[in-house]
């Protein structure tokens, strides 16, 4: 490589640091969706990139599903003090109270397809006019032909067929009152790609990610985490495995694998050499073939 | 993706990011889905699907084509609607594909896809030769300067591997080709549904010496498709901390359009023609002493003058010029024609202005490739030369000098769409 060439890491940071440039530039309100999961950690990395030696100038959003791993929500209350950003938290136990969503019920009840409703109405309330999300191309056939700058009418939601064309890298910000976007900065990278760039910049994430000895139960082929938000059929035994998380969501679908990954150049091995997708082991992506899309469609992600 | 995975060659590939275009019939999706599943960058659980979908058509054979399929309304279809974006890795490269469908009534999404790429695959059916949309194809590649064209001669199964028709596709394509500026051009005859040539050499055509597309797109030389030479720096926002610590820090926050950068160089700052020297290239992780297409940094001048958003840093002997009515190649987006003196938002580099397509001075039929004087009627997915008037001037290159600062969006301040994308000539 000359010496005027970027590597392809250097090259996407580049690129998302400028996204993220233009959301502050072209917005007036605009948030970033924060999860707690590695992609949102990455993106709130890229925001300090983008800004310093200024402050983030943007709050960070977490829908609360109530179903939290206790890791990730000690995890978020302490990157949020360093940053020194304000948090904004959109309760889904809230909608569920003002009877704004039913909780579901049986034995795969989950609460991640209530989600949507409170982002909307989080977004609604603090008039956000701009969310920036951690969410890949990659990651899902519906979101391969999502646009960087993703345009949602006044009830939040997106409609594949009639997405802005996105040429070079001139973002189309532009809006109606009661519109909103979403911004994903971090498009373009691959699950590979935001390890190796964690790794690289050595950014700190929640120890769920990292293969520890944990109380488990085996359902629908992934180890689900125990907790009190899980209903227990015959035969469901708990049990001590040494598990890691690849993603991390509502702690009552996301399945656990086995794994010896205990650290960051353990878990870049793992995934150079894995044969499933890391949504593979999402319970809300199972439910059926264009699950993602459906939800996309009302406004998710 | 194998076991033997090195950590630190990861950490130094390069990204090559091309577009692929072709029509409904001849192997595109074949082609991708293989290049893919040859170069095992497709997952078990994805596999498993696509066998099952397999299966539920009746097909004998797992259908490499169902990997690139997206959305619901298309996966009923059986045809891409839209352009998708896919990503694979070897160990030598990182890859990005921008799919887009090959219909007349797609252009829009072909300019989408091209406006970002490095490269593009262009397909022929080995059966039919140079055709309208291999023409279409070209012409797009060389109107988005594309730097590097591969035709991927396919289906040479159905002409039995043979050198002559792939010899007859080539001399067509090149007699075409002269007529257009196509730079670096490459020939590979291949069979996507058999696999010849993609990932592994074909054994059917041993009289074809050069390489596969996967060792030609791993290859390619790519470090000089960015302009070195012109210094172009459009400012996206100004960073002021008011923290004690760095108190009267004014820094200019931007992505390099073109040229390098240095500490101590002079500049001068457009509009305002201000002179001053670079104090600082400022990122989280240090102060770097040069900085290059197409990195995002933050620069700091010795002088506190007055910059904002929409201006741009260049160097005083090297200067883009200021043009309000400019000479533009612009292709229409939109369902929408162009209204007689209507006014767009005109988007280019970080700048913003009104403008009005004042003369529409030719029509591009894109599939003779002949100019419409007559035919001035602007549709979806035209391709038209234009004359635009902008409210203020804009600092532009020609657009075959830099992509950056030579391209321009409009947008209806009505409806707040994209309605067309313009290369600056």
């Amino acid at each position: 490589m000359s010496n005027y060439s970027l590597t392809h890491l250097e090259e996407l940071e580049a690129e998302a640091i400028y996204v993220i440039r233009e959301v502050y530039a072209q917005f007036d309100n605009p948030a970033i969706l924060f999860s707690g999961g590695k992609d949102s950690i990455v993106v709130a990395h890229l925001a300090r990139k983008a800004f310093w030696p200024a402050k983030i100038p943007f709050p960070f959003v977490h829908i609360d599903t109530g179903h939290n791993f206790p890791e990730t929500m000690a995890f978020r209350n302490q990157l949020i003090k360093d940053l020194g950003v304000q948090l904004v938290v959109g309760s889904v136990q809230e909608s569920i109270d003002e009877g704004a969503v039913a909780e579901e019920t049986g034995i795969n009840a989950s609460r991640n397809a209530l989600q949507t409703t409170t982002l909307l109405d989080t977004i609604e309330r603090n008039n956000f006019d701009a969310c920036m999300g951690g969410a890949r191309r990659d990651e899902e056939k519906a979101r391969a032909k999502e646009r960087f700058f993703s345009h949602r009418d006044d009830f939040g939601q997106w409609d594949p067929k009639n997405q802005r064309p996105e040429l070079w890298n001139l973002f189309n910000g532009k809006k109606r009152m009661g519109e909103n976007f979403r911004v994903f900065p971090i498009s373009n990278w691959t699950e590979m790609d935001v390890w190796q760039y964690i790794l690289q910049e050595n950014i700190a994430i929640p120890e769920l990610y990292f293969a520890k000895e944990r109380n488990v139960i085996w359902r629908h082929g992934s180890w689900l985490p125990m907790s009190e938000f899980i209903t227990l059929r015959e035969g469901d035994e708990p049990q001590m495995k040494m598990v890691r998380f690849r993603t991390l969501g509502d702690i009552t679908i996301t399945g656990g694998q086995e794994s010896d990954a205990d650290t960051l150049e353990k878990i870049v091995q793992e995934v150079a050499s894995s044969r499933q997708t890391e949504r593979g082991n999402r319970e809300d992506d199972k439910r059926s073939e264009s699950a993602m899309e459906d939800r996309k469609r009302q406004g998710y992600f | 993706m194998e076991n033997t995975f090195d950590t630190n060659s990861y950490l130094n590939m390069e990204l090559l990011r091309f577009t692929t275009a072709g029509s409904v019939d001849d192997g595109k999706s074949t082609l991708i889905g293989r290049l893919l599943y040859d170069s095992k960058s497709i997952f078990e659980d994805q596999v498993a699907q696509i066998e099952a979908t397999s299966t539920k058509r009746g097909l004998d054979h797992v259908d490499l084509s169902l990997f690139t399929d997206g959305l619901k309304d298309e996966r009923e279809q059986g045809i891409t609607i839209d352009v998708a974006y896919r990503y694979f890795a070897t160990p030598k490269r990182k890859f990005i594909i921008a799919d887009t469908p090959g219909h007349v009534q797609y252009t829009r999404n072909m300019v989408t896809g091209a406006s970002t790429a490095n490269l593009a695959l262009i397909l022929v059916d080995a059966r039919k030769g140079v055709i309208e949309q291999t023409k279409r194809h070209t012409f797009i590649a060389s109107l988005l300067q594309i730097p590097h064209v591969f035709v991927c001669i396919n289906k040479m199964d159905l002409v039995d591997y043979s050198q002559e028709a792939y010899d007859r596709v080539v001399k067509e394509y090149t007699d075409f080709a002269a007529k257009l500026n196509v730079q670096d051009v490459r020939f590979i005859p291949m069979s996507a549904l058999h696999g010849d040539n993609v990932v592994t050499r074909s054994e059917h055509m041993t009289w074809y010496e050069g390489g596969t597309l996967l060792h030609n797109l791993e290859t390619v030389h790519i470090s000089a498709d960015y302009n070195l030479r012109d210094c172009r720096f459009p400012v996206q926002t100004v960073i002021r901390p008011h923290t004690d610590e760095y108190h009267d820090f004014r820094g200019y926050a931007g992505r390099v359009a073109g040229g390098i950068f240095k500490k101590g160089d002079k500049v001068v700052a457009l509009p305002s023609g201000l002179e001053s020297k670079i104090s600082g290239i400022h990122t989280l992780t240090g102060e770097l002493e040069e900085a290059f297409p197409p990195m995002s940094v933050t620069i700091t001048l010795e002088d506190d003058i007055d910059i904002s958003r929409g201006d741009m840093l260049v160097r005083s002997e090297n200067r883009p010029e200021a043009q309000q009515d400019l000479d533009v190649m612009l292709c229409w987006l939109n369902a929408t024609p162009p209204r007689p003196r209507a006014k767009y938002v005109l988007k280019q580099t970080t700048a913003d202005a009104r403008a009005m397509i004042t003369e529409i001075t030719y029509k591009m039929d894109i599939n003779t490739l002949h100019r419409l004087e007559e035919d001035k009627d602007i549709k979806m997915n035209d391709i038209a030369r234009v004359k635009i008037r902008s409210t203020k001037p804009i600092f532009a290159d020609e657009y075959n000098q830099n992509r950056v600062t030579g391209s321009l969006i409009l947008v209806d301040e009505t409806t707040n769409e994209t309605v067309a994308a313009g290369m600056i000539r």
